[in-house]
């Protein structure tokens, strides 16, 4: 990362870093809608500790002096924090999620906290309480969704990487609606520790930058076992960034069918090109099919709701937050959470109390729960035929505002493609490839088995370079 | 699976404690109607004898020494709640004993 | 109480009992009673977002010994939520085990002799506690309610009895045997004042040999006492209910201990959906053998045995003795007495100080040492020291600790053991010459007016044994 090493040498400051990330949000955040809260003094003092461990020849960190933009639903001490939210309104955590400890530790500066839908439930960033995120390549698209307002902070280049959360393609979804590259680490890989839930099997968090090279140096900062998570897994952050040059040569590839049939033709044409740019690269290329990958969107409508409909039965007017005054507390209750959330939580919250609830809960949560084992038997039977999979993020380069808000199921088919490594707790990413008809960027997605980020990262490369990217 | 009905929906908006109008009651249960529709595909499926995975992976006997490590500030806390007294969070009046 | 003609109780017993960690079950709260509201929390006990649990393995370790000791099966185990709505329980769903406890079966074998199965004994978390404010205090008329989270995640092991219980008095002893289980595990400081062992009870009534009628839940009985007296109660109302052509329903019901009555809290119909489902923040516990072994090997004796043991030592037990040796057992002194016992001191004498002075400084009782405790009783038991003085050498020892023999001499106690209590024998003996000409004539009564006679000129401080040989020599 070259702003981290020039902070470090002395080039630049961690300051002036700073100085000109708030510029850019200030030149655009009006137009955009990124950033629901600045935190300027907080990144002052981020920045200036950082100068100051320069000054007194410390190491600086991995990502010293690098502005940071931090999806919204990241606990950090003091700032406020809504995940998209009305009934998270003015809160402030007494605490920090452990991969902000982590960014802070290695010197990034968090610029403050960008917007997405409501506790990550929509892939548009529409749901979002306070108001949409608009893509920065072109404003009267959405910048995808839920992790819009980490996409766009990039893509605006307000600052050079951020974070979000995938639960069932929210990172890699905005990252090719942005042209960026987003990753969805293996489950576990990344602490949860203070990620406010939507799903708690399937969230994990992962970086988006511009490039593999950047996306590999953030994820291996927050990366590695979190002793508060019971779910990390038990090693500590693999090496990333040394690997980003391996390239693919010897690999096996699968193109899955399952991975980008039914998506729009320039969707499909950019596959079928990345899979000769890796074929020219050395790799070899295996058609699959994975029937069981279109059983994915179904399950994960039924999991991710069912859990979260328990996640989010603690924002009842109680504790934090948002409180509608009533003559009792279920009443309260009520009335707090009716105000509190908006209408696709709603939805949500009921789908997956009725998948859970007596009478229903075999024929939909239980049956969900099985179809999960069939995606991870799938996948492994995938990864006997291939090292690594690759298909299209999004059946879609990115679409315009409104187009799919008033139809929750059209909304949920556009997470079809990355939903099958969600439930299987396997590592993918989405890297830009190639533009569309309408000169809007396309994002191809490679999948791995669990623990494979650094593979997934050399393949990214090797399409960066071949589609003329540094 | 047969279909939802609108009374389901009404149930469930109170298990969750979410009131609808009878605008929205109309509204959802054709929106959840069609997704659950959707999941038809599975709930349809003889899965007997497929072990339900809850999980992604494997982990077993994550722990913890017992070990005390610092609370928060109750001043901090309590800053945080909508209403509080004496040191504790304020409520209005619970109509019935924990189930 | 005996239930009316042909009819007879069936009761099971669900048993909260909470663990005595330092800390809580999923962080590293203190897990502390009568703390200052909600100075013991943090993020993941008041269930803020983002945070996560991760699970106590003392909580774990105190979980199997229960099952130990009531011969459970251990096996592998995981975690679910039980989801409600309740204020006083701060993510509004429980952490609990299902389908999956970490004990199932087992038994337990009451002194009366009889045995009453175990389901199951699983691992939860606790919830928070709730102060009702205007009204009477109480949940019912109360205008508002503040919530203190101290409590919140602590960990209970829930211990399901079978429906084998045919009596209140059995219900009773049952309660009191496990209590004694749970404090000899260490799971448990066993203390029903401070709530730390809740009871829930499923009452039902039928004819002998009949199936199980409709049973009705009590909730909450906080005492042995309010066990005995609830059972009985619900016992009888079924009884009444169905002799007047009623039907019992099933529901939860609620134990006014003013009233002494039962009423209607939950019927069935308004029974929660729990929507019971997997916590997916907790991995799955699989206990291995070596990690058992380790926690059955650091298993002491069980209240059974160490009753059997400290019976067999009570050559002759008067029934005083024997009810002594509750008291001792369960109050966990029967090392001390043993040990007095070995060092020569007669039973009936140290069950006597541990039941009673014991007892009543069980607070303190980590002051005491087993040497400190038997030279006391040696003491007494030479003559040394008054059963009086002995009293207030213990009463010093277990406040303050210490030297008995110090202790005495600080407190001016040895000053009667020679002479001066045959001069005050004398003396007395001139003062009252009428009771000891009859003593004098075989009228062994009048020995303890004189023992009286001379304890109140010493304040107590003579040995009554001595006093007697002082008189014999006398006579
Ligand atoms: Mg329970
Ligand atoms: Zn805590």
């Amino acid at each position: 990362m070259q702003i981290a090493s020039d902070v470090r040498s002395g080039a630049t400051t961690a300051e002036a870093e700073m100085a000109s990330s708030l510029e850019a949000i200030r030149a655009r955040n009006d137009e955009l809608n990124v950033f629901l809260f600045v935190d300027e003094g907080g990144a002052i003092n981020a920045a200036r500790r950082v100068d100051e461990r320069v000054a007194r020849g410390e190491n600086a960190g991995q990502l010293a002096g690098v502005p940071i933009a931090l999806k919204d639903n990241l606990c950090q001490v003091g700032v406020p924090t809504t995940a998209g939210s009305r009934i998270l309104e003015g809160w402030l955590p007494p605490y920090n999620a452990t991969v902000i400890e982590r960014v802070l530790a290695a010197g990034a500066v968090p610029m403050g906290k960008v917007n997405m839908d409501e506790f990550a439930m929509g892939s548009s960033t529409e749901s979002s309480a306070y108001g949409p995120t608009r893509n920065p390549l072109d404003p009267s698209r959405v910048p995808g969704g839920s992790s819009g307002g980490s996409a766009s902070a990039v893509a605006a280049d307000m600052t050079p990487m951020s974070l979000g959360s995938d639960t069932g393609g929210s990172i890699r979804q905005p990252a090719a609606f942005c042209g960026l590259v987003g990753v969805k680490p293996t489950y576990g890989l990344v602490s949860r520790y203070g990620l406010i839930a939507f799903a708690s099997s399937l969230d994990q968090i992962g970086p988006f930058a511009k490039n593999a090279t950047d996306a590999a140096l953030l994820l291996e900062v927050i990366a590695g076992h979190d002793p508060m998570d019971s779910t990390s897994l038990p090693e500590p952050a693999p090496s990333l960034v040394s690997h980003v040059n391996d390239g693919v040569a010897g690999q096996r590839i699968g193109v899955v069918r399952e991975l980008y049939e039914g998506a729009d033709d320039e969707v499909v044409a950019e596959v079928e090109r990345a899979a000769a740019a890796l074929r020219d690269a050395g790799a070899t290329i295996v058609e699959i099919s994975v029937p069981e990958f279109r059983l994915g969107l179904s399950a994960y409508y039924l999991i991710a709701p069912a859990e979260a409909s328990s996640n989010l039965a603690r924002y009842d007017g109680v504790r934090y937050g948002l409180r509608v005054d009533a003559e009792d507390v279920a009443a309260m209750n009520e009335a707090t959470r009716t105000a509190g959330f908006g209408a696709e939580v709603k939805r949500r919250i009921m789908l997956g109390t009725y998948a859970l609830s007596a009478g229903y809960y075999d024929a939909y949560y239980g049956q969900a729960l099985k179809v999960r084992t069939q995606m991870i038997d799938a996948f492994r039977r995938a990864y006997q035929e291939a090292d690594l999979l690759l298909g299209a993020t999004a059946p879609s380069v990115a679409f315009t505002l409104g187009a799919k808000s008033s139809d929750p199921l059209a909304m949920y088919l556009s997470d079809v493609f990355t939903i099958p490594t969600n439930l299987a707790g396997d590592a993918a990413l989405s890297v830009p490839f190639g533009t569309g008809d309408t000169g809007l960027p396309v994002g191809v997605q490679l999948v791995g088995p669990g623990r494979s980020e650094a593979q997934l990262f050399a393949a990214a490369r090797v399409l960066e370079l071949a589609d003329g990217r540094s | 699976m047969a279909p939802l009905r609108r009374e389901d929906v009404a149930k469930v908006a109170k298990l969750a404690r979410l009131k609808l109008s009878e605008a929205e009651l109309d509204q959802f249960t054709e929106q959840l109607g069609q997704v659950l529709e959707h999941a038809n595909d599975i709930a349809a499926l003889n899965l007997e004898g497929v072990v339900a995975t809850a999980h992604p992976f494997g982990l077993i006997n994550v722990v913890r020494e017992d070990e005390l490590r610092p609370s928060l500030s109750r001043d901090a806390v309590l800053a945080m709640a909508p209403d509080a007294e004496d040191g504790r969070f304020g409520v209005p009046r619970i109509m019935g004993e924990a189930p | 109480m005996t239930l009316p003609d042909r009819w007879e109780m069936v009761v099971g017993l669900e048993v909260h009992t909470e663990l005595k960690t330092t800390t809580k079950m999923f962080c590293g709260c203190a897990n502390e009673f009568g703390a200052e509201p909600n100075t013991n929390i943090c993020p993941v006990c008041l269930g803020l977002p983002g945070s996560l649990p991760v699970l106590n393995v003392r909580a774990v370790d105190l979980a199997m010994a229960i099952g130990f000791a009531l011969h459970s099966t251990i096996a592998s185990s995981t975690f679910h939520r039980k989801n409600y709505f309740y204020p006083d329980m701060p993510k509004d769903f429980q952490i609990s085990q299902y389908d999956l406890p970490i004990n199932s079966g087992g038994y337990l074998d009451l002194p009366d002799g009889s045995r009453v199965t175990v389901e199951r004994a699983h691992l939860e978390e606790d919830t928070g506690k709730s102060t009702h404010l205007g009204g009477s205090g109480r949940i019912h008329g109360a205008e508002r309610s503040l919530v203190d989270y101290n409590r919140s995640g602590v960990p209970l092991v829930e211990i399901v009895s079978g429906p084998d219980i045919r009596s209140s008095a059995q219900a009773r002893a049952y309660a009191s045997e496990l209590r004694g289980i749970l404090i000899a595990t260490g799971a448990s400081d066993g203390r029903m004042e401070e709530g730390s062992m809740r009871i829930d009870a499923n009452v039902s009534v039928r004819r002998p040999g009949d199936p199980l009628g409709t049973r009705c839940e009590i909730k909450n009985l906080n005492s042995l006492r309010s066990l005995h007296r609830a059972i009985d109660y619900e016992a009888l109302r079924q009884i009444e209910l169905i002799d007047a052509g009623g039907t019992v329903r099933q529901e939860t019901r609620h134990w006014d201990e003013s009233l002494g009555a039962t009423s209607t809290m939950r019927t069935k119909e308004e029974a929660e959906d729990y929507r019971y489902f997997r916590e997916p923040d907790l991995v799955d516990l699989v206990p291995d053998p070596a990690w058992q072994e380790r926690v059955r090997a650091g298993l002491g004796a069980m209240p059974a045995q160490r009753r059997a043991t400290l019976r067999a030592r009570l050559s002759d037990a008067t029934s005083s003795q024997l009810d002594a040796l509750e008291v001792v057992v369960d109050l966990g002194f029967d090392d001390l007495v043993l040990a007095a016992i070995d060092a020569g001191i007669d039973p009936t004498l140290a069950m006597a100080r541990a039941a009673n002075e014991l007892a009543s400084g069980i607070d303190h009782v980590g002051n005491l040492t087993t040497e400190a405790f038997t030279t006391t009783l040696a003491m007494e038991q030479s003559g040394e020291l008054s059963a009086t003085q002995a009293k207030t050498v213990l009463l010093e020892l277990l406040e303050h600790g210490g030297d008995p023999r110090k202790i005495a001499k600080d407190k001016g106690f040895e000053q009667l053991s020679s002479g001066s209590l045959g001069a005050t024998v004398e003396a007395l003996i001139k003062q009252h010459p009428e009771e000891w000409t009859r003593f004098a004539e075989g009228d062994e009564k009048l020995a303890q007016f004189f023992i009286g006679q001379v304890m109140k000129s010493t304040k107590g401080q003579a040995n009554g044994k001595a006093v007697i040989a002082e008189l014999q020599s006398r006579r």
